[in-house]
């Protein structure tokens, strides 16, 4: 098992550039996650990360070794990826063999036996060994992909949305699966994902990237309730943070443009008044009750079962309220509601940088 | 699906069927030609309206394959009596089969077909080698000025052959590859390699990268990832390309009239020359020709299934 480091990583491809010095590290037994959406350069790290491809500047250091000049082979990595992974016109037993049978490892075919044999029975595949891989359902295929990467030791496990494809039920199944696996083998892990759920439920760490260039690393109860930047916010939770534009005064947040005030309880520190801001706050720290300071029409109610989320119009904000599933509440009902002044996050207007990580 | 087709699609089926049919009458008929007039008796062969009943007879293919003379006076009856069965054919014709000692004088068809068939086999199988890896190269690398070459490639295809061939028989002259199979092979190889590219990088194009990453992260070399998972899922489109590629080299006729006489003269520029003593004899040329088309024709039959998912393209993805 190993620990990961990319040193200032810049990948260009011909004019476009997909990611812009990239620092990450990523501690030996982690479970690290890359969320971000298309284009972001998540696949592109995990790449870089495999050998595939060559950073145009920058150093990537596996265990402390310079790898940028090691060929994919040599890096001793393994890889999942969304599709098309396993061997075609190979059985699952031939897919399994196929990372032990290569030259440079010279695995004496009484552990190849054994150790295929390992990955079946952890996965669940032990009927499946002899069946031809067309002739798998996508969950199946998924746990054979795996499989291929946990036969041998590899130093880190490199996923590129190995979830993705398949249909809500089976993600949540193997979601779960993947992190046990990860804490029986103590694995190092990469985890690239564009969903959230995923990273939040899975993830030791979280790394968010924007347009190739990693915005925050960190824990994610930090990246739920410390959102680096407005980007952040936007992209964890579901529904997401709401984000309302105002201004300071006199110590209370007024939202603008159809004005509407709201406490702030001395949050706001150093931030002079009148300066553009953006208030962030989670929808499960909204409350929607009769004394309530503002007013707002109800303009969606989604029940959950557990929980409404309700879609409030407030003047011209638009916000998402998480309430409790016994509320009553009805669509075009006239409702007031309260925020948790603890829990606002204020970001500056013109950066969208968070006011509490000092910049 | 038939249960939905609305009368105009009947139709339109019905007259589908058709024109295949009658496409592959009209590309059948000479084929027919040739094989009837290759089990005719000599004197049927030209009639004219064409003969369509008769007694199919093979003393064309012993003509084929056996030196004769023509015969100056009536053979002996004794010597008639004595002779094999297939020889009294060649005697009924007013010939006699060329002897040397015992042993009968064989015609130089077998070797020239033999000639073909080095040949052909040998630059088909040069050049699905070398096109197939070039196509992998332009495939799956960042070649620079990658489609100025593709089009460099593919021009060497936009000029009708024989408008070089003057140069080429100047050419090899000069170094003295006249009449040698290498001449052949060395040309059919360069005169199909741009096909090869072009249609392998087609095939090669349609095979997800992933599969060769995933063998490269698994700790396989490029040239191992190629072998064992390219090269298997490329099977249908290297089935394909080749057999055009040995059609192409195998019916090859001008360069091979010019550049061969004798020694790797292939079959095409021969057969025709086979003209028999006295009067043009078709059954003879007919059924070289007949022979001649078999192999193509068994090979094409058994890679049939390859062939037809090789031209309709993506077929081999999931």
């Amino acid at each position: 098992m190993a620990h990961i480091e990319l040193k200032r990583v810049t990948k260009k491809f011909g004019a476009q550039t997909a990611l812009r010095n990239l620092d990450l590290e990523i501690a030996d037994g982690e479970f690290f996650v890359l969320l971000g959406e298309t284009g972001a350069g998540k696949t592109t790290t995990l790449r870089l990360i495999a050998g595939l491809e060559r950073p145009t500047e920058g150093k990537i250091l596996i265990d402390g070794a310079d790898v940028s000049d090691w060929g994919p082979a040599e890096r001793d990595v393994a890889l999942v990826l969304q599709q098309y992974s396993l061997y075609p016109r190979y059985t699952v037993r031939e897919n399994l063999e196929f990372p032990l049978k290569a030259k440079i490892r010279r695995v004496e075919s009484e552990e190849i036996k054994e150790q295929v044999a390992r990955a079946a029975k952890i996965l669940r595949i032990e009927h499946l060994l002899d069946r031809k891989t067309d002739r798998l359902s996508g969950g199946e295929m998924q746990r054979v992909s795996i499989g291929r990467a946990i036969v041998r030791k590899p130093r880190v496990f490199l996923m590129d949305e190995p979830l993705s494809a398949l249909d809500a039920k089976l993600r949540e199944a193997l979601r779960t699966e993947l992190k046990n696996l990860q804490m029986t083998l103590g694995a190092t892990f990469l985890f690239v994902t564009h969903d959230q759920i995923e990273a939040m439920s899975m993830g030791d760490k979280i790394g968010v990237l924007d347009r190739g260039r990693l915005v925050q690393t960190g824990t994610p109860y930090e990246i739920y309730n410390n959102p680096r930047n407005t980007f952040v916010a936007r992209s964890v939770g579901s529904p997401p943070m709401n984000l309302l534009d105002g201004r300071l005064v006199k110590g209370r947040a007024v939202v603008a443009p159809k004005r509407f005030e709201l406490p702030l309880n001395g949050q706001a520190g150093a931030v002079s008044e009148g300066q553009p801001l953006v208030f962030g706050i989670r929808p499960e720290d909204l409350t929607v009750e009769s004394g309530a300071p503002v007013e707002a029409m109800v303009h969606d109610v989604e029940n959950h079962g557990v929980e409404k989320i309700l879609t409030l119009h407030a003047g011209d904000a638009v916000l998402r309220a998480t309430v409790s599933a016994r509320t009553n509440v009805a669509v075009d009902e006239t409702v007031r509601f309260a925020w948790n002044p603890e829990k606002v996050v204020l970001f500056d207007g013109a950066s969208g940088l968070s006011l509490r990580h000092g910049g | 699906m038939a249960a939905v087709q609305t009368p105009r699609q009947r139709i339109a089926n019905r007259l589908a069927i058709v024109a295949v049919i009658v496409t592959t009458i009209i590309f059948l008929a000479p084929i027919y030609w040739i094989a009837t007039t290759a089990f005719k008796p000599r004197a049927l062969a030209t009639t004219v309206p064409p003969t369509v009943v008769f007694q199919p007879e093979i003393t064309p293919f012993i003509k084929l394959f056996t030196k004769r003379v023509q015969l100056t006076q009536p053979v002996d009856e004794e010597v008639y009596e004595a002779a094999p069965w297939w020889e009294k054919r060649i005697l009924d014709g007013g010939e006699r089969v060329l002897r040397v000692g015992d042993s009968v004088q064989l015609s130089a068809y077998p070797d020239r077909f033999l000639n073909s068939l080095i040949i052909a086999v040998t630059s088909t199988l040069l050049a699905v080698s070398m096109g197939t890896l070039t196509a992998y190269g332009f495939s799956r690398f960042r070649v620079p000025g990658e489609q100025d070459w593709l089009f460099f490639i593919l021009s060497t295809r936009m000029l009708p052959p024989v408008v070089v061939a003057i140069p080429m028989f100047l050419m090899y002259r000069a170094v003295g590859m006249t009449d040698t199979h290498l001449g052949l092979i060395i040309l059919y190889t360069a005169f199909n390699l741009s096909f090869v590219v072009w249609l392998m990088k087609g095939f090669i194009d349609e095979i997800p990268r992933e599969y060769e990453e995933a063998a490269l992260v698994d700790g396989y070399t490029r040239m191992q990832a190629f072998f064992k998972i390219v090269l298997p899922e490329a099977a249908t489109g290297i089935a394909a390309t080749g057999v055009f590629c040995f059609i192409i080299a195998w019916n090859e006729y001008a360069f091979a009239l010019m550049l061969t006489n004798r020694d790797a003269q292939t079959a095409p520029p021969f057969i025709p020359a086979q003209v028999g003593s006295g009067l043009t004899d078709w059954t003879t040329i007919a059924a070289g020709t007949f022979l001649f088309l078999l192999p193509v024709a068994i090979f094409t039959f058994l890679l049939r299934n390859h062939l037809l998912r090789g031209m309709s393209f993506g077929a081999i993805r999931k």
